[in-house]
């Protein structure tokens, strides 16, 4: 059963240095709180997945807490580049990042075999792009039925997977609804996992398209109030899409960047 | 349908791509040009469009414009909202989307697209946002339209990464790559419409903006453009059109 924690004590105690973390949440409920407890925690050596590395993985890269880089899009939507993102991958700074890059249909399916407990999941894609090419998680499969050539993605398991939800009853049950992403699967292919949810209720009652993660499903559960902005959170509050712009020009200096961390997240 | 307005070659473009959308069409819908071209169709001819975006989002009816995939309005106005396995796995990946609208950084002359690296991909110049759900998209969708500013720096003889395939080196990749849909039928610019030969599969200039001269796209281009023999002018902006998309207000703006 989910035990109901503070979001310090869960990071701290689910998480150490080299792990691999996912942190999901489709432009929707991203779990920026539980990103930014990190960074206050100076985890190092990192291993981030996440399809849509957005803001919370270029503060996550640019404060050095993150080796390597699982991924398929990163940018800031409908915006830019990530600045710190870029800045590591071109430029080495703060560190080098190994990135590990895919199709968001390949990484999906890559929850998709790890949620499911196989080795790897077996898709059409990758074919004649330059992903197939240099990723060592994708290799040709053929079909024993009818000799298709398909692409065989190989399974993630998080040692953490953090999302962000809606609710949670007292017992450890979480609700998620709206768009909902990934976040089941890789709550699932997770070895753990820590949701951060905006309240904790006495009874879940049903909201309509919801995702219910029942508690023996879950590591743990911590109640953090606002804990996805600037993303959002359907029925609690809206996307901040003004901040989103701002971050590009917040970003693009690694001085200025230091310097917003230091004041709103150290 | 006539207009004398004055108009920017952004909207020229964008009017020129929704043109090509059909009411009742299902189509995936990058962000970006293409979401705008998209929602401007649904404000003009195509009011029953369904909108995919790959946050899971189907049949999205947002009256601003998005700034991202997952906005909160796509999500409150969609038909349904489905987990992003479904989307890939259920819907793109049988063949059930009709058209493929995608952007890209840089284009070949056999409309393949990059959306990358600049550069080497290893140690690249710049490096661009990735893949996203564009290489499964290009694939698996009935058809696609793709949509990009024309420039020798984006229309290049070689791209540095194929992020999604068009047609590879000709005619016969996308079969022998196993891709089941049929590719680039369009690619739209700020200055014409370009559309692949039939036999070769090379992009061929097929319609000039009004205004733009052929030779500004050939030095626009960065390999040997082919011209159709005859070249045809778009049809200038009306005044419906114009209306409707300066009344699109984008969300965070």
């Amino acid at each position: 059963m989910a035990e109901v924690v503070s979001l310090q004590d869960g990071i701290r105690h689910l998480l150490k240095d080299g792990d691999s973390v996912a942190l999901e949440g489709f432009t929707h409920l991203i779990p920026m709180a539980a990103g930014h407890e990190i960074i206050r925690q100076r985890k190092r050596d990192l291993t981030l997945i996440r399809l849509t590395p957005d803001l919370i993985s270029d503060q996550l890269i640019g404060m050095g807490c993150v080796s390597k880089l699982v991924f398929s899009w990163g940018g800031n939507p409908g915006v830019g580049s990530l600045h710190r993102f870029r800045d590591a991958v071109e430029h080495s700074w703060p560190q080098p990042l190994v990135i590990d890059e895919h199709s968001h249909a390949g990484l999906t399916n890559r929850y998709v075999a790890g949620a499911s407990g196989l080795p790897f999941a077996v898709m059409r894609g990758y074919r004649g792009t330059g992903l197939d090419e240099f990723s060592t998680t994708v290799a040709p499969i053929i079909c024993p039925f009818t000799g298709e050539e398909l692409r065989a993605v190989a399974a993630v398991n998080p040692d953490l997977s953090v999302i962000h939800a809606q609710r949670a009853d007292r017992k450890g049950n979480v609700q998620l609804w709206g768009i909902t992403g990934i976040q089941k699967e890789a709550v699932l292919a997770g070895r753990k996992s820590l949701v951060t949810v905006e309240e904790i209720v006495d009874e879940l009652d049903p909201r309509h398209g919801d995702v219910i993660l029942p508690s023996w499903l879950v590591t743990a559960v911590a109640m953090v109030p606002g804990g996805s902005r600037p993303s959002y959170a359907a029925g609690y509050y809206q996307r901040d899409n003004d901040f989103y712009v701002a971050w590009d020009s917040i970003s693009r200096d690694r001085d200025t960047f230091l310097a917003w961390i230091d004041e709103n997240v150290l | 349908m006539e207009s004398s307005e004055t108009y920017t070659s952004d909207e020229m473009m964008s009017i020129a791509a929704a043109r090509q959308l059909r009411n009742n069409q299902i189509c995936f819908i990058g962000i970006g040009l293409p979401s705008k071209a998209a929602n401007l169709a649904r404000r003009l001819h195509a009011p029953d469009l369904i909108m995919i975006y790959e946050s899971g989002t189907i049949g999205a009816k947002p009256t601003r414009l998005p700034l991202s995939i997952g906005d909160g309005e796509l999500g409150e106005t969609a038909d349904a909202i489905v987990s992003v396995p479904e989307i890939f796995n259920y819907l793109l990946q049988p063949g059930r989307i009709d058209i493929g609208f995608l952007g890209a950084a840089q284009i070949d002359k056999f409309a393949n697209l990059n959306s990358t690296v600049i550069g080497d991909y290893r140690k690249p110049s710049v490096r661009l946002p990735g893949a996203g759900g564009a290489p499964e998209i290009a694939g698996a969708s009935k058809r696609v339209i793709v949509m990009l500013r024309q420039s020798t720096k984006s229309f290049v003889e070689k791209l540095p990464f194929i992020t999604s395939l068009g047609f590879g080196t000709g005619p016969h990749d996308r079969k022998k790559y196993g891709l089941t849909g049929s590719g680039p039928v369009m690619v739209i610019t700020d200055l014409g419409l370009l559309e692949p030969d039939p036999n070769t599969k090379e992009l061929v200039l097929t319609h000039l903006h009004p205004n733009i001269e052929v030779e500004k796209v050939i030095e626009s281009t960065g390999w040997t453009l082919k011209v159709a023999d005859e070249l045809r002018i778009t049809e200038l902006p009306s005044k419906a059109e114009l209306e409707a998309i300066r009344s699109l207000v984008s969300a965070g703006s």
